[in-house]
């Protein structure tokens, strides 16, 4: 009994990692851009609804109606005004400068809001829960990130698999000359896409807040979460991204339940597991 | 006035220079055939007309417009379209999906999925498929489908019979006739020779960058082209 509780919590807790992996997921699948400071724009994203919340005197929640399109544009700009310069064959270059911007987000953070911890919120969602059968309580919030997630990859799912701009989207990840061939403008799919990522990191990034406390520094270990997502899930689909998350995330549930030392250290372990039987994860994409 | 026009066209490869002054013109409605040998710049020609490789603005113009320094997603939906060499099918798509494609510029014509899928039938019964699953030929027909898809004025088709056995190449031959009676002007680069100056009203032999030979395709002097093609 007390395992499957257990195994569901951490299940629901894999939604929330999921969220924080689609955005890269989708920066590294259509551009081949690993993008060091995606924890920090998490983080970020956090920080914003927190001063919108603040400012209009809304909840957390409801901020994410203004840091959602805020954060696309943000993505958008960001990719045709700086990302774009630095793809080429090279992968070198777009790690180094989103490197950079992530010490940038974080030194500006410190500066702007101190060290301390914050936390937003999003009133009685945050405690209710309700109670499956066979006795479990589960929390609404916990629920309800898991079932956006869900919701979000379905939709992602839907536009890649369905619809025009979704081929767009994948014909440029195959390979942009040709794409541009066709019609498809690279650097506007490009930054269309990080705008997208963004659009993901800004929910991933309020969600978090609300679910746990956050502070300027704590963008490079959501980092390292959502790339176990992303490389336990593979990259053929978005839904092994889902899976992913909700391997690291039953992992930290049961080591922590076996002692709390061991949280995040099973999450790390679990990935590592993948990464020797299955290094191309566990939905990998299939090409040729 | 000539449907496309380029004047005095030089391309470069970072500091090498792989076009010379090229002068070459295309009317509405003809078939020219670009011969020469391997790195006379034939693919390059191509790759500057169409946007992939820069060049300046007036050195190629499109019915009287220069569009030297547009990109090849902005000269597409002037209806230009090119069939770039080695077929480059998007893998991760299926045959219907590289066709749809193809369409993406939104260029209204006579071309749509049901008259590529008449023209190539074959495509039709694996229009399901991996795009990589298809033979080379059905390949090329999948390649020639998706450019036509954007229904252009001007096909730029590039080594069309690169890989492919004798009886593939005289089917997809025999569908150029068919794209060039809707009144598509054709630019075909080819190694084969006699294929070539079969299907094209004129022809220009390229050789180390530049022009050294242009002419009527019919009755043409064999001795001459060997000359303009080898240099010797």
């Amino acid at each position: 009994m007390g395992w499957v509780n257990i195994i569901i919590q951490g299940g629901l807790l894999g939604g929330l990692y999921a969220l924080f992996a689609i955005g890269l997921a989708l920066s590294f699948g259509i551009m081949r851009l690993v993008n060091i400071a995606h924890g920090d724009f998490i983080v970020l994203s956090a920080f914003v609804a927190m001063i919108v919340s603040a400012g209009l005197g809304i909840s957390a929640i409801a901020s994410l109606a203004v840091v959602i399109p805020a954060m696309f544009a943000l993505g958008y700009l960001l990719q045709r005004g700086i990302l774009n310069l630095t793809l080429g064959s090279d992968i070198l270059p777009p790690l180094l400068v989103t490197f950079g911007i992530s010490v940038i987000i974080q030194n500006l953070l410190l500066e702007g809001f101190g060290a301390d911890i914050q936390r937003l919120h999003a009133g009685a969602i945050e405690t209710e829960s309700v109670i499956l059968p066979g006795g479990i309580a589960v929390g609404v919030f916990p629920l309800l990130v898991f079932v956006l997630a869900v919701v979000c990859i379905a939709g992602l799912q839907f536009v890649f698999y369905r619809t025009g701009l979704g081929r767009a989207f994948r014909a440029a990840s195959d390979d942009p000359d040709t794409a541009e061939l066709m019609g498809v403008d690279k650097r506007h799919i490009y930054a269309l896409a990080m705008g997208v990522a963004m659009a993901f990191t800004a929910l991933a990034g309020v969600l978090f807040a609300i679910r746990t406390t956050f502070e300027p520094s704590s963008g490079p270990i959501r980092l390292i979460y959502a790339f176990e997502a992303v490389i336990i899930g593979g990259l053929g689909s978005f839904w092994g991204t889902l899976v992913g998350g909700m391997i690291l995330g039953i992992a930290q549930a049961i080591g922590a339940a076996l002692s709390p030392t061991w949280q995040i250290l099973a999450g790390h372990i679990a990935f590592l597991v993948v990464l020797i039987v299955k290094p191309s994860g566990l939905f990998p994409r299939t090409r040729d | 006035m000539s449907q496309l026009k380029t004047s005095s066209l030089r391309a470069f490869y970072g500091d090498f220079q792989a076009l010379f002054d090229i002068e070459f013109q295309a009317d509405e409605g003809e078939t020219i055939a670009v011969i020469g040998a391997n790195g006379a710049g034939k693919t390059t020609l191509l790759r500057t007309i169409m946007g992939q490789l820069a060049c300046d603005r007036d050195m190629v113009k499109f019915d009287g417009r220069p569009i030297g320094d547009l990109d090849a997603h902005e000269i597409v939906g002037m209806g230009i379209a090119m069939v770039p060499e080695g077929r480059r099918l998007f893998p991760s798509l299926s045959v219907e999906e590289n066709l749809k494609i193809g369409g993406y510029c939104g260029r209204r014509g006579s071309w749509t999925l049901e008259r590529v899928y008449q023209l190539f039938p074959m495509l039709a019964e694996r229009r399901d498929v991996p795009s990589m699953a298809l033979s080379g030929g059905q390949q090329q027909m999948a390649a020639i489908g998706r450019a036509l898809m954007s229904n252009p004025r001007l096909l730029l088709c590039d080594e069309l019979s690169l890989g492919l056995a004798p009886v593939i190449i005289k089917d997809i031959y025999a569908c150029l006739d068919v794209i060039s009676d809707e009144g598509t002007t054709l630019d075909i680069v080819e190694q084969d020779i006699s294929r070539a100056l079969g299907i094209a009203d004129r022809f220009y032999c390229l050789q180390e960058g530049r022009v050294s030979l242009a002419a009527p395709a019919g009755g043409y002097d064999q001795a001459a082209i060997t000359q303009a093609y080898f240099g010797i």
